[in-house]
């Protein structure tokens, strides 16, 4: 009995110090990450119903509406959208589809495999500024472009690839640069394949093509779905890579929304305007997040 | 008529060779057990059979038919793995019909296979489950059915029960012996644990180090082990070996001296002993009596294990040896008490130094006995 009691004695003291309330340690990030998502938030909404111009400091006061009824008029809104999905969904494609052929072509052995492989991150860690530039004046520019150069031995006329396929050519230059997040990612998924899975569907006779599409692609599911989620939240805000080569044009041809806030608001300086799209590309990201952090948590639970 | 015939095959992994010439004939309809201690290449030599490890050196022939380059899907074989190795995406009825759909099956006869494996295996209720919704005994089930379904010429086995709890291991155990004497088809079955080899198979083949070290009926090999280790490795608790000499040698008989002064004279061909060579004597723990025998050895009781049926008793014996006694489960007997125990000469094994049994002069009577006789049909 007394053993008993005593347990219970030493037993409660203990719980409540396994019960501290921790929370309050929590707030100081907390409150740093809220006052720096709030404040910007805050003055973008503000900013976005205001008339604020910096040409026209005499433009002033309450607008409403108005510039989201400006922008919504706007085509190059629409245009901008439009350019926004073509080249998130363009990318995703191509670096799914690449990360995935060189994740099973690298997951294979053979000689130099680990060269390989660092080949492939490698543009991982090229700043997109940088990686840019190299692929508009050594590899894309008409003249002192190894394309062009590679064209004028076959005869071919060089190509203006930003003039004439400007959005191709950013596509291009975006996906090599995600191309090795999605290898990393879907190669570390592919190495957890077990074995035996894959010896049991050779026994069943599965040959390489079957393989893929019936044990590695399934078995590479959630790894694409968690690819294409953090990438679309990068991808939707790509600027450097145009503000780089095409500068959004020509034309609006590779005017995204990013850019569209930047040009409206840092080269017409309307910041007013600039706001109320900062607000639409806002509430899209939202609604993109939400959608996908859905569709990707109901697969990753039943996975 | 399936029988599987190796013939001196040979694995090397680069400059290590794992398996180094086997030589074995599996009948048709034989349930043959691979068993030996972990990394004996046990799973290596399943592996290539199956044709998921390439074959070094040597032939496989499968039904008559040379099969070394032919791929797995090709060689008639299925084979249920340690881990089960489902297809985790897949539900229960996809994984079965899986090898069918790669033939290009007909819809309805996949159907038609699927469900009868289901039938016969008692999975019909967890058609639609996938693998991560069934209980380990289930998986193994449902990898049993994928074998099935392919109605194989050959069934391979690599360790199936090793992650299943006691009492799953038991009722598996006698379900794929049923599946065997059901189906007729030739089985090869491995495994580290000889209660599964006794119990299951018609031939077991004993393999360390890469080598076959016997290959026999269960029986044969516990009461006629061609030498030390096989002695050691069949039965359970292991063998008793006691170091000693050769008192006399008659036709068809050899005397050993006992530790304590005794002997025993164990009915075993000689093969031109001398008197005073040294010998080991092997004696099983069940073999060992209370009192009696035709030998006497005396001890002291160092540990005492009750299993309620029977009792284990370590002694203590000149010498500074451990003997291991199966005595009966009623005995009072107490560590620290003096025994005295029996040995009678049929049941003693004599070992050479070279490890050699000595060949006993009258072959066990169920030393040829067929499992297949032990299930009903
Ligand atoms: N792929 C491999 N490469 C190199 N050595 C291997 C390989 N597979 C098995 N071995 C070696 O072969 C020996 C036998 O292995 P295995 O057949 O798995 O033994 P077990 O009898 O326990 O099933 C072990 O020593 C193991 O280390
Ligand atoms: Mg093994």
């Amino acid at each position: 009995m007394t053993t008993l009691a005593n347990q219970q004695m030493t037993a409660k003291p203990a719980k409540n110090t396994r019960e501290i309330d921790t929370r309050p340690l929590l707030w100081p990030s907390v409150i740093v990450l809220f006052l720096w998502m709030i404040v910007p938030l805050a003055m973008t909404l503000y900013f976005s119903v205001i008339r604020y111009n910096l040409l026209n400091p005499m433009l002033t006061g309450f607008a409403g509406l108005e510039n989201y009824t400006f922008l919504f008029e706007d085509p190059a809104l629409w245009t901008s959208l439009w350019n926004t999905l073509v080249l998130v969904g363009s990318v995703l494609i191509i670096t799914v589809v690449f990360g995935t052929l060189f994740a099973v072509l690298y997951n294979a052995e053979f000689h130099g495999r680990g060269v390989a492989r660092l080949l492939v991150i490698a543009p991982f860690f090229v700043m997109p500024t940088v990686s840019a530039l190299v692929w508009k004046n050594m590899l894309m520019h008409p003249v002192n472009g190894l394309f062009a150069w590679l064209q004028s031995l076959v005869g071919m006329e060089p190509t203006d690839w930003f003039t004439n396929y400007p959005m191709l050519s950013v596509i291009v230059i975006v996906s090599w640069q995600w191309v090795p997040f999605a290898f990393l990612i879907l190669l570390t998924a592919i190495q957890s394949l077990d074995q035996e899975q894959k010896e049991a569907a050779r026994i069943d006779g599965a040959g390489p093509v079957d393989m893929f599409f019936h044990i590695v692609l399934p078995h590479l599911n959630r790894a694409i779905s968690v690819v294409i989620m953090i990438e679309t939240i990068f991808l939707l805000t790509i600027f450097a890579e145009i503000y780089v080569t095409t500068s959004g044009g020509p034309g609006t041809a590779t005017t995204n929304l990013a850019w569209l806030i930047y040009s409206v608001g840092l080269l017409q300086f309307d910041v007013g305007y600039a706001s109320a799209g900062g607000v639409i590309a806002v509430v899209l990201a939202n609604i993109v997040a939400i959608f996908l952090v859905r569709t990707v948590s109901r697969n990753l639970q039943q996975g | 008529m399936v029988d599987v015939v190796l013939q001196n095959i040979k694995k090397a992994f680069g400059d290590v060779e794992v398996i180094k010439g086997v030589d074995l004939h599996i009948e048709d309809r034989e349930f043959a057990v691979f068993v030996g201690p972990s990394g004996c290449g046990k799973s290596t030599l399943l592996r290539m059979i199956a044709g998921l490890e390439s074959i070094s050196d040597g032939d496989l022939m499968i039904d008559g038919q040379r099969v070394n380059d032919l791929s797995p899907a090709e060689r008639g074989i299925a084979m249920v793995f340690q881990t089960y190795a489902l297809y985790p995406h897949m539900t229960v009825r996809d994984n079965m019909g899986f090898s069918l759909r790669l033939a290009k099956l007909p819809k309805a006869e996949i159907e038609r296979k699927v469900n009868e494996a289901a039938r016969i295996l008692k999975l019909e209720p967890l058609l639609d489950r996938k693998p991560k919704a069934l209980s380990g005994g289930q998986r193994q089930r449902v990898a049993i059915g994928r074998a099935i379904v392919r109605n194989p010429k050959v069934f391979l086995f690599d360790e199936p029960l090793s992650n299943l709890d006691a009492a799953l291991r038991v009722q598996m155990r006698i379900e794929i012996a049923r599946m065997h004497s059901d189906f007729d088809a030739t089985m090869i079955y491995v495994t580290h644990d000889q209660v599964e080899a006794m119990t299951m198979a018609n031939k077991i083949v004993v393999l360390q180090g890469g080598v076959i070290e016997q290959v026999g009926s269960p029986l044969e090999l516990y009461h006629h082990p061609r030498n030390r280790f096989v002695a050691g490795f069949i039965g359970s608790p292991t063998m008793n070996f006691i170091d000693t000499q050769v008192q006399n040698v008659q036709a068809e008989s050899v005397t050993v001296s006992l530790p304590g002064g005794g002997s025993v004279t164990a009915p075993v061909k000689d093969r031109g002993l001398k008197v005073g060579d040294k010998i080991t004597l092997g004696v099983r723990p069940e073999h060992l009596l209370e009192s009696g025998g035709d030998g006497q050895i005396q001890g002291k009781v160092l540990v005492v294990e009750r299993l309620g049926g029977a009792t284990y008793i370590y002694a203590q014996i000149e010498g500074n040896q451990t003997l291991t006694a199966e005595i009966d489960g009623n005995s009072p007997v107490k560590v620290n008490d003096a025994v005295t125990l029996g040995l009678s000469g049929a049941t003693c094994h004599l070992f050479t130094t070279d490890g050699l049994a000595l060949e006993q002069a009258a072959r066990h009577p169920l030393a040829a006995i067929d499992r297949g006789h032990s299930v009903a049909h």
